[in-house]
C-alpha cells in the first residue's frame, strides 16, 4: 500500500449528499477480478452519456460536459470534497480502487459510511472528516479556479490557500498504518501465538464453532 | 455488570487489545461470494499465504449468475470468468463451495442461515454489506471490504474498534398488512440513511420478538441502509427452533451445550445504551420509497413530499435531484404511481415466508397488462424447492409472474435481469440508488405483499385494503 504523508492537491467539489458506491463505480465494473483499471469508469453514469461496459475504451465516449470531472479546471484533482454520508451502500472495495486509480488520494466530507471509510485506509486514501460548516466554507472557497489544499496526515491538519489550518481527528492505529504504508496482515500475523491460544481455549469452551 | 448482547459477543471474541482501543477479533464464520473475493485470493497467492482455517469459510456464487436456462452456463464471458475464478479459488484453497449446480446455492445471506452456517453468538463476516442479515441470530455480523476478506482468510481475525451501541425498541403489535420490511423502512425513514453510522444496533421490543426468523433477517438486513454496520436481535425460542436440525448446526450433546450457552445471548436488564429509540409498532404502515435513498420513504397512503418541508438546503437539493431522476412531481399520491416491472426476491425478501406473502396476494389474480415483467426469484435453491412443494410457483405463473432460479438477480442487475432507462419497478430489495437495478432505472422499495399487489393493480396500492 502506498504511504500517505503530505498531499498538496487540486480540489474537486462534488456537491451531493449520500453519494453511494453504485454511483462511485456501477456494478457492471465489479465483474473484474483485478484491483486496478477502474479509474476511467469512476462515477461512470454521471460522467458519460452512454452506458459504460467493462473493458470499454473511454477516450471517445460521449461525455456529460457538466459533470465536474469533465471540466478542464478540475483535471489532475487529487482531493475530493464531498457531502454527508459519502460512500454509503455496498462494501465493494472497487469504490476506493476507482477513486485511487483515478488519482484521488484524499476525500474530505462531513461524514462517511463506515465500511467505505475503513476501505479507504486499506488503499492509501485518507478520508478526512470536517465539521459541516467547515465543509460548507470549503465548497464556497472552491469556486475560485485552481483551489488547492495541503493535507498533512502527521500533523492532522488541512491548510487552505489563505494559510488557515484546520485540524482533523483520526484514529491512531489507522494513522500509523497509513503513514507507514503498512500491510496490516503482516502486523496481525505477529500475534500468531495469541490467535492460537485463543483458538485452543475456544475449541474447549465452544466446540460447536469448530465442528462444521 | 450488566452487559448488552453486543458486549457479550464482543468480549468472547477479543484475541488481544491494542493501546489505541482497537481489538483483534476472532472470526468464526466467513461467507464468500464471487464479486468481492477474487482480489483477496490473488493477494494470498502473491504473498504465499494460505487460509488460516479454511473450514470456517463457505462460498457460493450469487451476484452474477443467470436466473434462467442455467444449464446453458453463463453467457456473459466477464461474469463467467468471475464465477469460474471463485470455483478455482475454492478448489485451490480447500474452501467448501455450493456451486451454481448445487441445490444449496443461493444468495449468500439466504444460504448461510438456511444451512446452519450462521449460529447464535458467532462473529460472521462476508465481503458484502448485507452481512448484517445474520445478526438476526444474535450473532455479530459485519460486512467487510476485499482487503479485510484477505485479512480474515489469512489470519482468522479482524481489527475492530468497538462501535457505539443503539437500541431500537419497537413495542406493540405490527398492524395487519405490515411486515418486517415496513418496519425496517419506517425506522430508516425516522433515523435517516446515516442515522446508524458508527453504531451497532440492537432491535428489541415485543413487535421484534414477535417476528419470525425470516422477518428478523429482513430487519437486520436493512440495518446497513441506516448506516449501521451491524443489526442484531437477541436469542429466544424462535431463534433456537430455527437453528435446530440445520445441516451445519451442532447435534446431540454438543447441541445441548450450545443451546445453554446461546440462552444467555440477550442484553441484561438495566443495561445502558449510547442511544435508545422507542417506536410504537402501531405507527407503522405499508411503506414505499419514492426517491433514490432508502430514507426517502413514505406511507403508501401519502404522497411524494414537497421540497418546502426539507430540513435544509442539502436535503432540498437531494430531493430535487431525486424527483428528476425518478420522474416524479412533488405531492403526487403514491397510489397514483404506475410501475413497469416488479421484482420479488433478494437477501431482504427472497425467503419462503416472503414468497408465501406475495403468493397470498397473487393467488387467483392476474398481473396487470401494463406490467412488462414481474419476476419472482427465490433466495436459494432450497427456497425454490420448498416453494414448489407448496405450489407457490404455479400460483405465480398462473397470475403471470415469471418463476426463476435463485440469485441476486434484479436486486443489483449484474446479470441479465435489469431495468431499462426510465423503467419503474416495485422491488422487494434493499437499495433504490440511482442505477441500482439498471442504468436510468427507477426503484421503489416495498414489502413482498406490496410488490405483488402493485403487479396485480399496475400501480401502488394499499395492501391493507385487499383480502
Ligand atoms: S440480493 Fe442484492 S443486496 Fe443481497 S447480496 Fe445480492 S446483490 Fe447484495
Amino acid at each position: 500500500m502506498q504511504a500517505f504523508n503530505v498531499l498538496k492537491g487540486l480540489v474537486a467539489p462534488l456537491d451531493r449528499a449520500n453519494v453511494d458506491t453504485d454511483a462511485i463505480i456501477p456494478k457492471q465494473f465489479l465483474k473484474s477480478i483485478k484491483r486496478t483499471g477502474y479509474g476511467p469508469y469512476l462515477f461512470d453514469e454521471w460522467r458519460y452519456m452512454d452506458q459504460g461496459e467493462p473493458g470499454m475504451d473511454c477516450t471517445n465516449r460521449p461525455r456529460n460536459e457538466g459533470f465536474l470531472l469533465n471540466q478542464a479546471r478540475f483535471q489532475g484533482a487529487s482531493i475530493l470534497l464531498a457531502r454527508e454520508n459519502f460512500g454509503c451502500g455496498s462494501s465493494r472495495e472497487h469504490a476506493p480502487w476507482a477513486l485511487l486509480d483515478y488519482g484521488f488520494r484524499c476525500i474530505i466530507a462531513p461524514g462517511f459510511a463506515d465500511i467505505f471509510y475503513n476501505n479507504c485506509f486499506k488503499n492509501g486514501i485518507l478520508p478526512v472528516i470536517l465539521a459541516d460548516e467547515t465543509v460548507d466554507r470549503l465548497f464556497a472557497e472552491c469556486e475560485v479556479e485552481g483551489y488547492r489544499l495541503k493535507v498533512d496526515l502527521d500533523a492532522q491538519s488541512v491548510t487552505t490557500p489563505s494559510g488557515e489550518q484546520i485540524a482533523f481527528n483520526i484514529d491512531g492505529f489507522r494513522k500509523h498504518c497509513l503513514l507507514g504504508g503498512l500491510d496490516d496482515i503482516a502486523l496481525t500475523l505477529q500475534e500468531t501465538d495469541q490467535i492460537r491460544a485463543y483458538e485452543k481455549e475456544r475449541r474447549i469452551s465452544a466446540p460447536w464453532l469448530f465442528s462444521g | 455488570m450488566a452487559k448488552t448482547l453486543f458486549d457479550k459477543i464482543w468480549e468472547q471474541h477479543v484475541v488481544s487489545e491494542h493501546d489505541d482501543g482497537s481489538a483483534l477479533l476472532y472470526i468464526d464464520r466467513h461467507l464468500v461470494h464471487e464479486v468481492t473475493s477474487p482480489q483477496a485470493f490473488e493477494g494470498l497467492r502473491m504473498s504465499g499465504r494460505r487460509p488460516w482455517r479454511a473450514a470456517s469459510a463457505v462460498a457460493t456464487p450469487d451476484h452474477n449468475i443467470p436466473t434462467v436456462d442455467r444449464e446453458r452456463g453463463i453467457e456473459d464471458p466477464v461474469s463467467r470468468l468471475q464465477v469460474e475464478t471463485l470455483d478455482a479459488n475454492c478448489r485451490e484453497f480447500g474452501i467448501t463451495e455450493f456451486g451454481m449446480d448445487d441445490q444449496r446455492q443461493g444468495v449468500v445471506h439466504v444460504m448461510g442461515p438456511e444451512q446452519g452456517l450462521t449460529l447464535p453468538g458467532m462473529t460472521v463476516v462476508c465481503g458484502d454489506s448485507h452481512t448484517s442479515t445474520h445478526g438476526a441470530f444474535g450473532a455479530m455480523a459485519m460486512g467487510i471490504g476485499t482487503s479485510e476478506v484477505e485479512h480474515v482468510l489469512a489470519t482468522q481475525c479482524l481489527i475492530q474498534k468497538k462501535p457505539n451501541q443503539m437500541r431500537i425498541v419497537v413495542d406493540g403489535v405490527l398492524p395487519h398488512g405490515c411486515t418486517a420490511k415496513d418496519m425496517a423502512l419506517f425506522i430508516i425513514g425516522r433515523i435517516g440513511s446515516a442515522g446508524g453510522t458508527g453504531f451497532a444496533i440492537e432491535f428489541a421490543g415485543s413487535a421484534v420478538r414477535n417476528l419470525s426468523m425470516e422477518g428478523r433477517m429482513t430487519l437486520c438486513n436493512m440495518a446497513i441502509e441506516a448506516g449501521a454496520r451491524t443489526g442484531m436481535v437477541a436469542v429466544d425460542d424462535v431463534t433456537i427452533d430455527y437453528v435446530r436440525g440445520r445441516p451445519y448446526a451442532p447435534a446431540g450433546e454438543m447441541w445441548e451445550h450450545a443451546e445453554a450457552d446461546w440462552r444467555n445471548l440477550h442484553s441484561d436488564d438495566g443495561v445502558a445504551f449510547d442511544a435508545e429509540l422507542p417506536l410504537p409498532a402501531s405507527d407503522i404502515t405499508p411503506q414505499v420509497t419514492w426517491g433514490t435513498s432508502p430514507e426517502m420513504v413514505v406511507p403508501v397512503t401519502d404522497s411524494v413530499p414537497n421540497p418546502e418541508y426539507a430540513r435544509d438546503e442539502v436535503q432540498k437539493s437531494g430531493w430535487q435531484r431525486a424527483f428528476e431522476y425518478m420522474g416524479l412531481k412533488p405531492d403526487t399520491p403514491i397510489t397514483g404511481i404506475e410501475v413497469d416491472k416488479v421484482f420479488i426476491g433478494s437477501c431482504t425478501n427472497g425467503r419462503i415466508e416472503d414468497l408465501r406473502a406475495a403468493a397470498g396476494i397473487a393467488r387467483g389474480r392476474k398481473v396487470a397488462p401494463n406490467i412488462r415483467l414481474a419476476l419472482v426469484v427465490p433466495g436459494s435453491g432450497l427456497v425454490k424447492a420448498q416453494a414448489e412443494a407448496e405450489g407457490l410457483d404455479s400460483i405465480f405463473t398462473e397470475a403471470g409472474f415469471e418463476w426463476r432460479d435463485p440469485g441476486c438477480s434484479m436486486c443489483l442487475a449484474m446479470n441479465a435481469d435489469r431495468l431499462e432507462a426510465g423503467e419503474r419497478c416495485a422491488s422487494t430489495s434493499n437499495r433504490n440508488f440511482e442505477g441500482r437495478q439498471g442504468q436510468g432505472g427507477r426503484t421503489h422499495l416495498v414489502s413482498p405483499a406490496m410488490a405483488a399487489a402493485a403487479a396485480i393493480a399496475g400501480h401502488f396500492v394499499d395492501v391493507r385494503e385487499w383480502k
